[in-house]
């Protein structure tokens, strides 16, 4: 099987960058191939590159309070593009209530600052799929 | 006093017979006990400790030059430190209201959060800002918003410190309108501004133009203040977020104090004595959890700082010596799990700060890895502050750790380490040629990493975290929430103002800012004119980004 490939991505005016490059290097650690999109990137600039890259996962790092605006915009675009299958998971400064709100609108998983490393690797490796294989079309 | 001599050879004498025996029955936990920044210690530091140290051991007092024990010889027995909590979220007059109550709990300062389109010099109604606007502090687009944001606050009287880098001598100008509108000279005002670039490059991202250009407005600012503002401190320079961003104590130190160099070095070659606008020159200071690393931090600081001064820019009034500093605890040690652990790990780091001889402190509140504060978490913090001023004792005396083998050998080992960086930082041409070619930002994300890495082990236990976890669900912690009413606020007043002011006169100042960066002469007249006018921060920033372009960072993993 194909090694599972990840977008990590700063959407956003926020320039934090230290849990985005840290679970970049933990993910790559695990065997993915990891894409780093750097700072400020639109939702459609990431849904842009999780379509050139064929990424199976895309994690967003917010720490803005922005969550309940890019979220959506970013699972809306991935509708619109027929990557519906496209794993996707957000990590950052994130309110309980916005959790169960980031779920419903098909966010697979909200992690908290102190989580460990391990357990994001744990869930991507449990939840996503790698494309390779699944489909003729991609 | 023992020689060295006799110092080793009862050192050798306790090892053999008293610490020999007793591991063989009874062994240390682990192979190596580190720091919280992995540096290796000693099971015991002595006299020996101290000699080790050699040529950069100083024996003064407070007071005296270079500063180790502190800036002034009665420490907190005179005053102590100032209590001044970072604060800022929604609109003008929410935050308004906040200071209020910040006042009226007994904080003796403020310090203004700005949220990121603010940050980055972006108007409410631009497109980036969307989703942003009052989210993670303040926003403010115009003099109409600074106005509000101090409603019945006298500026003549109270300090504020404003958290600003990339528009920091736009945000300072409107601040100055405002102090006009009062009725408050320039003379009277009393605070900080950031004003740091070099740390928004190296750690919190939040720049605007390139780094050339950027400095240039860091000396406008130096050169405005030191004809105009001569109480206020032209810059904060900050390893705050360079520690935040995952670098070692030693890494905060040598960073902040090269980027200070890199400093002075460029107010000097803009022409500027440097005795004129070195001691308005500030530092800020993260409190992490290691607690006497953190104390041998504050004064390797002092030392350094006072040395690098005195001997490489031959600075000769006392006060272009002295190192004063404001304190944060650390963000990135608050945990989301028990949120309720976060007062004790706070309360802990407020205490090193403190310990250290820091001159302003913000404490974190508890929610923080949630959201921003509620008021009651404010309040909680700020109470902090006081038990450790009021009930702890730790005020009546100066320096407690000074002559401490431990902690005087941190300090020297910590100074030794930044002159090692200070010296790669020079060879490869200064921290802004560093900075181009992402020295100093792989270096914090390397250690960012390990760091990880050790908890990930439980190397690092972090309680709640990876030990002590609770199996119980915990019941949820209420937060502060920014709803979209603050964007729709806000952007409606924009429109609003956008309709009353004199177009015609923002237009003007507006090609006035944009002659004077092509011309390069200073840019702070031109930024008073435009402040006045009702310019929009979003409009002053646009003005500079038609000269200079923008700054995009090659991403470094």
């Amino acid at each position: 099987m194909r090694r599972l490939r990840v977008v990590i991505a700063k959407p956003g005016l926020d320039g934090h960058d230290r849990g985005a490059k840290v679970i970049a290097r933990a993910l790559r650690d695990a065997g993915m191939e990891v894409i780093y999109t750097g700072l400020r990137q639109t939702p459609e600039q990431i849904v842009a590159a999780a379509l050139q890259e064929d990424a199976d996962v895309i994690g967003l790092s917010i720490l803005s309070g922005a969550h309940m605006h890019i979220c959506p915009r970013v699972m809306q675009l991935l509708r619109e593009k027929g990557l519906d299958d496209v794993l996707v998971v957000v990590g950052g400064i994130i309110p309980d209530v916005d959790r169960v709100r980031l779920s419903e609108i098909g966010i697979a998983g909200v992690f908290q600052p102190g989580t460990p490393m391990q357990e994001i690797v744990d869930f991507i490796t449990t939840h996503a799929r790698t494309h390779a294989g699944e489909s003729g079309s991609r | 006093m023992k020689s060295a001599e006799a110092a080793r050879t009862a050192r050798a004498a306790w090892e053999r017979e008293v610490l020999g025996p007793f591991l063989a029955k009874a062994p240390e936990r682990r192979a190596v006990f580190t720091t919280v920044s992995g540096r290796p210690i000693e099971t015991l530091y002595s006299q020996e400790s101290l000699d080790a140290i050699g040529d950069l051991f100083d024996t003064s007092a407070p007071g005296e030059f270079p500063y180790t024990r502190g800036l002034y010889p009665e420490g907190y027995r005179g005053k102590p430190w100032t209590i001044r909590q970072f604060s800022g979220f929604g609109t003008p007059q929410e935050t308004n209201q906040r200071y209020k109550a910040l006042l009226a709990a007994g904080g003796t300062g403020l310090s203004v959060a700005f949220d990121l389109p603010t940050l980055m010099g972006r108007d409410p109604d631009h497109e980036l800002s969307l989703g942003e606007v009052g989210k993670c502090g303040v926003s403010i687009a115009s003099l109409a918003d600074m106005e509000a944001l101090f409603d019945g606050i006298d500026l003549g009287t109270i300090t504020t410190s404003m958290t600003i880098n990339s528009p920091a001598p736009m945000i300072f100008a409107l601040y100055l309108a405002v102090a006009e509108k009062q009725g408050v000279g320039w003379q009277q005002l009393s605070g900080t501004i950031q004003n740091d670039i070099l740390k928004e490059f190296i750690a919190q991202k939040e720049y605007i133009y390139p780094p050339r250009p950027s400095m240039r407005l860091v000396t406008d600012v130096f050169a405005f203040c030191a004809e105009q503002v001569p109480k206020w401190n032209s810059i904060s320079v900050s390893g705050y977020h360079i520690r935040e961003a995952g670098a070692t104590a030693a890494q905060e130190l040598a960073f902040t104090l090269r980027n200070g160099i890199e400093y002075v070095q460029a107010g000097i070659e803009a022409g500027l004595d440097v005795d004129r606008f070195a001691p308005r020159i500030s530092f800020f200071f993260n409190a992490h959890n290691d607690f006497f690393e953190e104390i041998a931090k504050y004064r390797a600081a002092r030392r350094l700082w006072a040395r690098v001064m005195r001997d490489r820019f031959g600075a000769k009034n006392p006060r272009s010596w002295q190192l004063r500093f404001h304190t944060q605890t650390a963000g990135v040690s608050l945990t989301a799990q028990q949120p309720y652990n976060n007062v004790v790990r706070t309360a802990v780091q407020a205490m090193a700060a403190v310990l250290g001889g820091t001159q302003s402190l913000h404490t974190n509140a508890l929610d923080e890895a949630l959201a921003l504060p509620t008021a009651e978490a404010a309040t909680l913090a700020v109470r902090t502050q006081q038990i450790i001023a009021h009930e702890t004792g730790v005020t009546g005396i100066v320096d407690p750790f000074g002559g401490a083998y431990f902690v005087e050998r941190l300090t020297a080992d910590l100074e030794r380490e930044a002159i090692a960086y200070f010296e790669t930082i020079d060879r490869m041409g200064g921290m802004v040629a560093a900075i181009e070619r992402g020295y100093p930002q792989r270096e914090i994300a390397d250690s960012a990493y390990r760091f990880q890495q050790a908890v990930e082990r439980k190397e690092q236990i972090v309680v709640g975290v990876n030990e002590y976890v609770s199996t119980a669900p915990e019941s949820p912690l209420a937060t502060l929430y920014i709803d979209e009413q603050t964007e729709r606020a806000q952007v409606s007043r924009l429109t609003e103002l956008k309709h009353r002011r004199d177009g015609r006169r923002v237009d003007r100042a507006l090609a006035d800012i944009d002659a004077a960066a092509t011309a390069g002469r200073s840019l702070m007249p031109a930024l008073l004119e435009a402040a006045r006018a009702y310019a929009t921060i979003g409009e002053m920033c646009d003005a500079l980004r038609r000269v200079w372009g923008e700054w995009i960072e090659e991403p470094v993993l």
